[in-house]
């Protein structure tokens, strides 16, 4: 697909399934359209298995059929960067992309892709992190994403530093673009969520690491933006992130949090980590660029505890 | 006739030999079990006695099968189990397709034995001296390895990638693309040069290459003279058609004096099979003559003459080595970084540091070929000459998965030996060093710290530096040396942060304990 096929279809996706939700007073000066679907910009669960507070936090911004219709092709896109066990909540939950996918497909969704480009051998992290067998089992196709032959060549006229990078064909392709982050300790960008998570979109994540890292996050978040965020703080690695050396690092924290904008999840997810939003470089950067609002106390939030 | 059944018998044994052997070393998704793989190359000659010298355990003894089969059979091993030799027969068949009927035959040539005793002599002295580098170069099973992992490897995965690449049209993703990390020309070369080689011999000579040039050849063919059983030619059946002559790939027929050479017949069983008068036998033979005095001394002869040249070249090779060390700092360029001043080359887990692993490695390359991330590279100089060839860690095409124990598991050489996983994540194969000069966080004043990122033990973690700004610093004493740190360095030309190997493997500090993390908010919403 070409890429102003792709923006196209991406705008009008995003803006009949409301994914513009989201964005604060900035955000609507370039992001055009009012939200038509959710009263919420963030919806933040608690208490509950990744399960259930999916469903609850779907639900309250109008159901999976808000953001994915009927013969879509739909990609998640979860962290699954480290070859540990779940446990470890180095990767997004298992259970929870089953459970998503589940829901793609119940909503419609003509085939739901799951991948990420991992930082440890891919093979051993599909595996060991349980996605690939959770994601098949729910019927997903789960697709490689370690040859640079699965990315194509994209450019970014917002970026500042990042103007053009390499994204892998599938998210290009797709319809709706779901993200999947877990939150969790970064040992240089201190938290790694939905923006950080996006790095797994990208071939050439070196680049960004040599022409400053924060902005590049930032950059990157105003070329591919996800119709839904959904964060997964079910347990969440405290320390030593991103890969984690012990399980006396991860915390059994229960939470969620959904929204349609990037910086507002990230935000609303810093916040659950213990950490203040505008601490986190590539969050205010986002938030100066206009791709969304940090300011919690400005933003529509339903709190729902299961 | 009962004695056609041997020849069946052995191409049966050699396909299986080769088709396993071949798939171990083309098997780049690495699903093939090491089970399967233990067992089948257990057998192998070279392997298994290099394994045997360095655990002198009777689990690796199956070199000693060989020699017992060939005293009691024959060369049975260069026909049925030696993958080099059973690839010989399979280019001899695929020629004679090509050939005319008279082109196919064969004729009884004299053995070169000055030649091939000499390369037996010096291979045997050489590892004595602590040089595998002969070795390497000329036994069989390892030159198979690497003609299989350096040139037919990346054929097959060519092909698996424009297949997989047909059937993402499909939506199809069963089929996965496969980028193996590009291996130096110049160490393409070798093995090219001996496919080349023995491609040549064997379309043109037959099995030259096993009588003239193997030393594994030339040693079973010593005991072979003297086996038990032995191809014979019936006198009073044989009709001189010389058609046993012209099967035999190994030219030791002298149909004409009733005459075979055991020591380069390679117990094919083809002349058995051509003779229409089934004069050729294979049974038992009754000790009648006594050769062994007067044939055994021109071996030991040639072996003292040359003891001069041979002392000579070894302190060739090893000077070499040492001048190959010293080769490996490059040069700064414009991007004024500075180069990573590298003392010794990283040696795989298992196999205690290259000093020991130098000795035992023949450069194989199935731990190159089933490694998971690619980071088993073959060297060049950087072990020095004795090891060229030799896998090495090569952080910049991947690096050492935590998790990982596959290629200890599989080393038919004893050159790497079995860990446990949790041994093995205490194995020191070498210490990170960080160059702050060349790092982004130092240049660019801006963060970076993929290094922190990929540490599994977090011997890398990120300390304060100007502003909000975080560093890497490096514990020595639970660093592991894995290479995760070097490989995710994104600085260029050289990198910030670099593995230096530990000569002898170190054991690493367990990360400190610490106490259970804690979350700042029970049950309720923090905004």
């Amino acid at each position: 697909m070409k890429r102003r096929e792709f923006v196209r279809k991406s705008i009008g996706a995003g803006v009949t399934a409301g994914a513009l939700a989201g964005f604060g007073s900035l955000g609507r000066l370039i992001a055009g359209p009012l939200p038509q679907e959710s009263e919420w910009d963030v919806v933040a669960v608690r208490g509950g298995e990744p399960e259930i507070m999916f469903d609850r936090g779907i639900q309250s911004m109008g159901g999976m059929r808000a953001f994915v219709k009927r013969g879509q092709s739909v990609v998640i896109k979860p962290n699954i960067g480290w070859d540990v066990i779940p446990e470890k909540a180095a990767d997004t939950n298992p259970n929870l992309v089953k459970h998503i996918v589940k829901r793609c497909l119940e909503a419609g969704a003509k085939e739901v892709y799951v991948l990420d480009h991992t930082c440890d051998d891919w093979s051993k992290c599909y595996r060991s992190s349980g996605i690939e067998k959770a994601a098949r089992d729910a019927g997903a196709k789960v697709v490689p994403a370690h040859s640079e032959s699965y990315f194509q060549t994209v450019t970014i006229p917002g970026g500042k530093i990042l103007k053009s990078t390499k994204e892998h064909e599938t998210i290009l392709n797709a319809d709706v673009f779901i993200n999947v982050p877990i939150l969790k300790h970064h040992s240089s960008t201190h938290i790694s969520c939905c923006m950080k998570n996006l790095m797994g979109n990208v071939w050439d994540r070196g680049y960004w690491h040599r022409n400053n890292l924060h902005q590049c996050i930032a950059d990157f978040a105003t070329y591919r933006k996800p119709h839904l965020n959904v964060v997964d703080a079910y347990n969440v690695l405290k320390r030593n992130g991103p890969r984690g050396v012990s399980l006396q690092d991860v915390v059994h924290m229960k939470a969620m949090v959904l929204s349609a904008n990037i910086v507002a999840a990230d935000a609303a997810a810093t916040r659950f980590f213990g950490s203040e939003p505008s601490d986190i470089l590539y969050i205010r950067h986002a938030h100066e660029m206009g791709l969304g609002n940090m300011n919690l106390e400005e933003l529509n939030i339903n709190r729902i505890t299961v | 006739m009962k004695y056609t059944i041997l020849k069946k018998i052995r191409v049966g044994v050699a396909l299986v030999f080769l088709l396993l052997i071949s798939l171990f070393f083309l098997d780049f998704r690495v699903e093939v079990p090491e089970e399967l793989i233990n067992t089948t190359l257990y057998l192998q000659f070279v392997p298994s006695l290099m394994k045997f010298l360095t655990t002198l355990s009777l689990a690796s003894a199956g070199f000693f099968i060989i020699l017992l089969l060939t005293a009691l059979f024959g060369r049975v091993y260069c026909s049925a189990i030696c993958p080099l030799g059973i690839l010989q027969d399979v280019f001899i068949r695929i020629s004679n397709f090509f050939k005319k009927r008279k082109k196919q035959w064969n004729r009884y040539t004299r053995p070169y034995n000055v030649l091939r005793y000499s390369v037996l002599g010096l291979t045997a002295l050489a590892l004595i001296l602590g040089s595998t580098l002969l070795l390497t170069l000329l036994d069989p099973y390892s030159n198979f390895g690497r003609i299989f992992t350096y040139l037919f490897k990346p054929v097959v995965a060519g092909i698996n990638n424009a297949v997989a690449g047909l059937l993402i049209h499909l939506n199809l993703y069963f089929l996965y693309r496969v980028d193996l990390y590009p291996v130096q020309a110049g160490l393409l070369a070798i093995p090219g040069v001996v496919l080349v080689i023995v491609f040549l011999m064997s379309v043109t000579r037959g099995r030259l290459f096993c009588n003239t040039i193997c030393p594994v050849g030339a040693l079973l063919g010593i005991m072979s003279r003297y086996s038990l059983f032995r191809i014979r030619i019936e006198p009073l059946d044989c009709t001189r058609c010389s058609l046993c002559e012209k099967a035999c790939k190994a030219e030791c027929i002298d149909y004409k004096a009733g005459v075979i050479d055991h020591s380069r017949c390679v117990a094919c069983f083809n002349c058995i099979n051509i003779c229409r008068e089934g004069a050729v036998k294979f049974d038992l033979v009754r000790p009648v003559k006594t050769p062994a005095v007067a044939e055994a001394k021109p071996a030991m002869a040639v072996d003292g003459s040359k003891r001069k040249f041979i002392i000579g070249s070894m302190a060739w090779l090893f000077g070499l080595a040492g001048a190959g060390m010293a080769q490996d700092t490059p040069r700064p360029t414009k991007k004024s970084t500075v180069p990573e001043p590298r003392n010794h080359p990283v040696c795989p887990p298992g196999s205690s540091g290259f000093t020991v692993f130098n000795k035992t490695c023949t450069a194989c390359s199935l731990c190159v070929s089933i490694c998971p991330t690619g980071v088993l590279q073959p060297s060049f100089l950087e072990y020095g000459l004795v090891g060229l060839l030799q896998p090495r860690m090569d952080y910049h095409a991947g690096f050492c998965n935590f998790e990982c124990i596959k290629c200890t598991e599989i080393c038919p050489n004893g050159a790497l030996l079995p860990l446990k996983l949790e041994e093995k994540k205490l194995t020191q194969l070498g210490i990170a060093h960080f160059i702050k000069e060349n790092c982004i966080v130092h240049t660019e004043k801006t963060d970076c710290g993929a290094c922190s990122e990929h540490c599994p033990t977090k011997a890398v973690h990120m300390v304060p530096y100007e502003g909000s700004l975080v560093i890497p610093d490096v514990d020595d004493t639970i660093c592991i040396g894995c290479g995760a740190c070097e490989y995710a360095c994104p600085t260029v030309p050289y990198k910030a942060i670099f593995v230096d190997g530990n000569p002898l493997h170190l054991k690493a500090e367990p990360p400190a304990e610490e106490e259970k993390a804690k979350i700042e908010l029970e049950d309720d919403f923090p905004f």
